[in-house]
This record gives C-alpha cells, sequence and structure tokens, in this order.
C-alpha cells in the first residue's frame, strides 16, 4: 500500500506530465481558458489515462513483449501502432458518451477532444509504463496518478489565466504569449519538487 | 484543380499569418524537446513536412470512404505507419543522428500539427490542397522550431549547427554561455517573447477576450 502511495506523489508532483516532461502541451496551452473547461478535460484525460494505461500493460505483456506469444516471437516492433489503436478507440468511447449525456462539455472541449488522442501526455504514459516495467497494480496508480498531475497543471494554469485577464499586459504579449511565459514559470516552480525522493 | 494564387496561400500562409505554434497552439510537445540544437531541429522538420504532407494527401483521398465515428482510429494508423517508415529510413541512412532523435520521432505519431491538419483540413479538402498544406504547415511549425533552435543553441552553448560562433569562456574564449537556456522549460519563454515580436508585426494576431 505505501509503495503505491508514494508511487502516485511522485507522478503527481515530481514527475509532473506536464511540467517536468511537457507532455500533452498542446491541450495544456489550449484549453486553459476558464477553470471548469480545464476541470471537464481534465476528468477525460484521467479517464482515459487510467484505462489506457493498464489495458496496454496487459497487451504488452500478453503479446507484444519479446517470446510472450512462443519461443523467439518479437512482436514488440508493433508497439507504438497497437499503443495509438488502443487509445484512439478510448478517445472515440469517451467522444460518444459525452456527446450524448453532456452536450455543454462536449460543446466547450470541440476538436480537443479527438485531440485527446494525440495528448502525448497519453502516449508518454503508457511509454514510460513499458519502459519501467510496471506491474498490472503499479500500472493502475501510474495512469490514474499521471492523470490527476496533468488536471492539477492545468486547473492551476486555468486559474492563473482568469486573474491574468485583469492584468495590465503589453498588447503582442496577451492570451498564448503570456500563457508561455506563465507556464514556463511554473515548470520553474515545479523543478523545485525534483529534489524530493520517495 | 486549385488555381495558383489559393496554392500560395496554402503554402506559405502558416509560416507568419497562421503558424501552427504561434496561432493554433498545435505542436507544443516537441517544440519544447528537440529545439536545443539546430541540428536536431532540422532533422525534426523534415520528418514533420513529410509526415504532415503524406498523412494529409493519403486521408484526404479516402476522405469520403471513412465512416465519421471510426476516423480518428483511421487517421492514427496511417500517421503511425508513415512514422515507422520515416524511423526506419532514418535507422537505415543517418543511423547516429536516428539514436539521439528516436524518441521523438515516435513521438510525432502524437504531434498534433499532424492530426489536427488531418483533422481540421484533409477530412474537406481535395488532395492536392491537402498535400500543400501539409507542406505549409510542416514548414510553419518547422520555421518556429529553427527560430527557438537558434537563440537556445546560440546563447547556450555560442555555436550554430556545431560551429562556434560566439567562443565559449571554458574554451578560452570570452563569452559565458546561459545554463538556464539548456534546460528544455526555457523554450517555454523563447516562444512566448517570439510570439509577442510576431504580434508586435501583425497586429491582427491578438486575441481579444
Amino acid at each position: 500500500m505505501e509503495h503505491y502511495l508514494s508511487l502516485f506523489i511522485k507522478v503527481v508532483f515530481v514527475e509532473n506530465m506536464a511540467l517536468s516532461f511537457f507532455l500533452g502541451m498542446c491541450t495544456f496551452l489550449a484549453v486553459s481558458k476558464k477553470v471548469s473547461t480545464a476541470i471537464g478535460l481534465g476528468v477525460a484525460v484521467i479517464f482515459v489515462l487510467a484505462i489506457a494505461v493498464p489495458v496496454n500493460q496487459i497487451i504488452y505483456h500478453a503479446i507484444l513483449a519479446p517470446n510472450a506469444l512462443g519461443e523467439g516471437i518479437d512482436l514488440s516492433f508493433l508497439s507504438y501502432i497497437t499503443y495509438i489503436g488502443v487509445i484512439a478507440a478510448l478517445v472515440q468511447i469517451v467522444e460518444m458518451v459525452l456527446d450524448k449525456y453532456m452536450p455543454a462539455l462536449y460543446n466547450a472541449l470541440g476538436v480537443f477532444l479527438p485531440l485527446i488522442t494525440v495528448n502525448c501526455a497519453i502516449f508518454g504514459a503508457v511509454a514510460f509504463m513499458v519502459q519501467r516495467n510496471y506491474t498490472l497494480g503499479e500500472s493502475v496508480v501510474f495512469g490514474i496518478g499521471s492523470g490527476v498531475g496533468w488536471t492539477l497543471a492545468i486547473v492551476l494554469l486555468a486559474a492563473v489565466r482568469e486573474k491574468l485577464k485583469y492584468s495590465d499586459i503589453p498588447n503582442g504579449l496577451k492570451g498564448l504569449g503570456i500563457t508561455f511565459i506563465t507556464s514556463g514559470l511554473m515548470a520553474l516552480g515545479f523543478q523545485s519538487f525534483g529534489g524530493i525522493s520517495l | 484543380m486549385a488555381d495558383s494564387q489559393a496554392m500560395k496561400k496554402a503554402l506559405w500562409g502558416p509560416v507568419l499569418d497562421n503558424n501552427p505554434i504561434g496561432l493554433q497552439v498545435l505542436g507544443i510537445c516537441s517544440a519544447l524537446a528537440v529545439t536545443g540544437s539546430m541540428q536536431k531541429a532540422l532533422i525534426m522538420t523534415i520528418a514533420v513536412v513529410l509526415v504532415c504532407a503524406f498523412s494529409n494527401l493519403f486521408i484526404s483521398m479516402i476522405r469520403n470512404q471513412i465512416p465519421n465515428a471510426v476516423r480518428i482510429i483511421v487517421q492514427m494508423a496511417v500517421i503511425a505507419s508513415l512514422v515507422i517508415v520515416v524511423d526506419q529510413v532514418l535507422k537505415a541512412f543517418a543511423y547516429e543522428m536516428s539514436k539521439e532523435l528516436s524518441v521523438y520521432i515516435a513521438l510525432i505519431i502524437t504531434n498534433c500539427i499532424v492530426m489536427g491538419r488531418a483533422e481540421a483540413y484533409a477530412m474537406k479538402e481535395p488532395p492536392l490542397m491537402s498535400f500543400i498544406d501539409g507542406i505549409g504547415n510542416g514548414i510553419g511549425y518547422g520555421a518556429m522550431l529553427m527560430a527557438v533552435a537558434f537563440f537556445r543553441e546560440l546563447f547556450s552553448k555560442g555555436s550554430l549547427f556545431d560551429i562556434e560562433i560566439l567562443p565559449l569562456v571554458q574554451n578560452g574564449g570570452w563569452y559565458q554561455g546561459n545554463g538556464l537556456l539548456i534546460l528544455p522549460f526555457s523554450s517555454f519563454f523563447v516562444i512566448g517573447l517570439i510570439i509577442w515580436a510576431v504580434r508586435e508585426y501583425k497586429p491582427e494576431q491578438v486575441e481579444k477576450d
């Protein structure tokens, strides 16, 4: 239990997907105008990650890993296309569910919902899971944790941006420019978690 | 056949007027990761231009056959196959470079420019225009990448394409390299400042809240 808890804390703060590995940046910058939208997207990302990482873990160890299907069979060159297939299918399901039950959120997310597929945070988390050889239990914790970390980062940025509306920013820097600088400063802040070892 | 005016617009528009990174907010992740040196940025640019152009072409050719509900999976399959081809070609002909870039080449699959253009443009337009749109967006992405890499490599290592421009103190020169610019998150600041400069030059890009 303790092991899972420290893994969770580590993924959320020390190895934050958005601010330490710069994964999932496109949606991170584009959908952080309002806290409510950011939370909606964050929940969708946690959901996709929590399923995609364990499912890919099972598929990798049952089929793709060297010698998994039989002696001398190595299908690991198919790994990327398999991961992306699983992720794309999951995103499509999330999209259909949201369209049916939460149309307001579906419209607010717009083109960024299909783009969760190419959200590098998800692909990156799956790749890290394989690289670090997580067990099934660990990969569940890792998937949820990295989703929570990413959500934390995007909600924080959205909150800062809501306040920024009232500040006096040079005209050309308004919008995207100041967002880049803000997230740079946030990344600088998150670097300080780097010294913590769990 | 589209007229040449429209083709020109699709090709050069994304460089300044509608930059994928600066305005459409697509493809940021790799922009942060591979901009430490000009050489890496150049190889990355070529790879993205090729993948983006051909994925737009193929997806546009089959756009009327793709059922709407599974379009994302079809697009990903096309893009992932193209990236595997690029990866294999790099491994065969530029092994040293591919070892240095391998992670980032695989991450082109998840580069939102490719997917974003397929979704926003190639699903609606005929193949030739989509092909040109793909090249244009790849070049726009590359222009931003090269600009960021230029500043980061010049001011952190004092060199461009590994050729010494500003002699470093460590090597007996006079230039003290900026350590902050070696770290990946410094590209946040560089991109932010470039966007500022572009928007001062083209005020119509400023966002209205």
